[in-house]
């Protein structure tokens, strides 16, 4: 099956190439659009974003890769990205990254075998002030303690 | 005392252009637009506002930079990435006050003849990003932003764009070959962005609290706003403070306010009784300062003098009982992560740090490492194109050189004397 975007992700595609003078510039805004539709950049994902834009998959690749938040492998439902900059570490972010890799019996980089959760250890996200600070998918959790992530994973059930 | 920016920031509906023309907003924009735009820019001059973004440039200075021909449009960028670590204020602006910054924006373009602005932001802040995208969309529809805006012949269109995690974004060509599409590589200057950046053309890059101060300035005058701070460097800054306070946040306080005000007076002091061990004052990258440091005023001169930086407003406190060997090795694995691998003495350089580093806090450390790490950072300061290595070697070198018994102690004893944890 080839991937392809849905009419509604198609239609905003096209919007947003407007807003830019050539294509290349519009080569991370696709890819986002790609990962929200498709979950991650697989390789057919990477050929399609090459094929919308006219260049090869080698380049489009080679952005890909040098940009964290593209997932070039598959991520659980909720993705879990732990902050472990100095801020957070300060305010007990190695003890939440254990608590919750001990809870989810993965370790950071891992998806649990049911592809519900991926843990993930993150550099500062820009949110110091509220430490220690987990983003799961769009969101960030801030001022965590261990009860209150326990109590925003059995949220995400 | 006088605020620029945070204000109404407890307003919750200040985020939306109603409530923020009720309040006065967009005054500002309307009286630049019955300016000559050479008086906007000596406004902005004689503020002397400092570039909030880390490198404290005076805007009016770098704006003065750009080709005095308009045969080649010219592109504002705005730097919303947000990423030295300890520094969380840019937030801030974009969730509470997104038209101080659109209204910025629109009196910078209008100043600077450019019709064209991408707001650049971290790709982690979804939420932001469209909070500021609905105040956007608001503003175009009010006539502040599209084309003419209210009633002038002057078009401006601002697109938002999302970066995709990657701390050296935040340099400003970097950023630029991020916009344009490509790996974020940094370029050789010269060639400045003023000159030839976004898509070859000319291009200045600000920060968001720098864009967002603008309209207060056109309101208020220069001279106002220079009065507010100190020589040189005017206005109000936000000061973020992190780490173990009582009230961790961002102040918004006159520029030279004194650090240890910062850090006491507005941020509470510690928590649970803890001593002060040491302050990172302007963002990771910055310099160290012991605990018997802090008696300094929080502006770009002052932070100079005493060999450190004022950066991004990035106040990181850090409590007796921390092991600063874990604490350096904790940012060293950060730029070791985040180099962007162009050059080489940046891209070994922070990996052998980070590696060293790591040994050394676990025990494993050998007999001439501190000598080692002292001799990598020599090889990379000021060797590569964009300052990235020096933001490694800033807080590698001010950590050894203030608190070396505890690189010391780890040799000696063969282990972490605090516990190998925070
Ligand atoms: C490694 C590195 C990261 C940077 N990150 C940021 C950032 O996240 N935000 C920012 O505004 N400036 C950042 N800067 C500074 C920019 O290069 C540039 O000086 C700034 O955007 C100019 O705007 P200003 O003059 O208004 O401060 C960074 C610089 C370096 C070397
Ligand atoms: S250090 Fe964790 S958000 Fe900045």
């Amino acid at each position: 099956m080839s991937l392809a975007f849905s009419e509604d992700t198609r239609a905003r595609h096209e919007r947003m190439l407007a807003r830019y003078p050539n294509r290349e510039a519009a080569i991370l805004p696709t890819l986002h659009l790609a990962q929200r539709e498709f979950g991650h950049l697989s390789a057919e994902a990477i050929a399609y974003v090459a094929s919308l834009l006219g260049f090869t998959p080698a380049r489009v690749e080679g952005v890909a890769t040098f940009y964290t938040m593209y997932n070039r492998k598959p991520v659980g439902k909720y993705h879990l990205q732990v902050c472990r900059n100095l801020s957070c570490s300060l305010m007990g972010a190695e003890h939440l990254i254990e608590h919750v890799a001990g809870r989810l019996g993965v370790r950071p980089g891992e998806t649990t075998a049911d592809g519900k959760f991926t843990l993930s250890t993150v550099e500062c996200l820009g949110s110091c002030g509220t430490a220690p600070v987990m983003q799961v998918n769009d969101d960030y959790y801030e001022d965590l303690s261990e009860d209150k992530v326990d109590a925003i994973l059995d949220g995400l059930r | 005392m006088e605020l620029v920016l945070t204000t109404h920031f407890g307003n919750e509906r200040y985020r939306f252009a109603e409530t923020y023309e009720q309040l006065g907003g967009y005054g500002a924009l309307r009286k630049a637009l019955s300016m000559p735009k050479e008086e906007i820019v000596a406004e902005v001059r004689k503020a002397n506002l400092r570039g909030r973004g880390g490198a404290g440039f005076p805007a009016g200075v770098k704006w003065g930079f750009l080709p005095k021909d308009l045969s080649r449009p010219r592109i504002l960028v705005i730097n919303a990435d947000e990423g030295e670590p300890g520094t969380f204020k840019d937030r801030l602006i974009m969730t509470r006050g997104p038209h101080l910054l659109i209204e910025g924006i629109a009196i910078t373009c209008y100043a600077l003849e450019a019709h064209t602005c991408y707001v650049y932001i971290r790709g982690e802040f979804v939420r932001e990003a469209e909070i500021v995208q609905e105040a956007i969309d608001e503003a175009t529809a009010k006539g502040y932003l599209g084309k003419g805006i209210l009633g002038t012949g002057f078009d401006l269109e601002v697109t938002v764009h999302l970066g995709a995690g990657a701390y050296i974004c935040g340099e400003e060509t970097s950023l630029i070959n991020s916009l344009e599409g490509k790996r974020g590589w940094p370029r050789v200057k010269p060639p400045f962005p003023a000159s030839v950046g976004a898509f070859g053309l000319p291009t200045i890059v600000n920060n968001v609290e720098t864009i967002a101060d603008i309209p207060w300035i056109v309101t208020h005058g220069g001279e106002k706003f220079a009065s507010l701070g100190v020589e040189k460097d005017g206005g109000t800054r936000l000061i973020c403070v992190s780490g173990p306070v009582k009230k961790p946040g961002v102040y918004e306080l006159p520029v030279g306010t004194s650090l240890r005000s910062i850090i006491y007076e507005h941020a509470g002091g510690l928590r649970d009784g803890k001593a002060l061990k040491a302050v990172i004052p302007g963002g990771s990258s910055t310099p160290v300062l012991r605990a018997d440091e802090i008696d300094v005023g929080f502006d770009i001169e002052s932070m100079q003098k005493i060999g450190t930086m004022a950066g991004s407003g990035g106040v990181i406190v850090i409590p007796e009982g921390t092991c600063m060997v874990r604490a350096l090795s904790v940012l060293m694995n950060f730029y070791a992560h985040e180099s962007c691998g162009q050059c080489t003495p940046c891209r070994e350089g922070c990996g052998w740090l980070a590696k060293v580093l790591h040994r050394i806090e676990n025990g494993q450390g050998r007999n001439g490492d501190v000598e080692l790490i002292l001799e990598v950072c020599d090889n990379m300061l000021g060797r590569t194109i964009c300052p990235l290595a020096d933001a490694a070697v800033m807080p590698a070198q001010s950590f050894i050189w203030k608190f070396r018994e505890e690189f010391d102690g780890h040799l000696r004893e063969k282990k972490c004397p605090y516990g190998n944890r925070f």
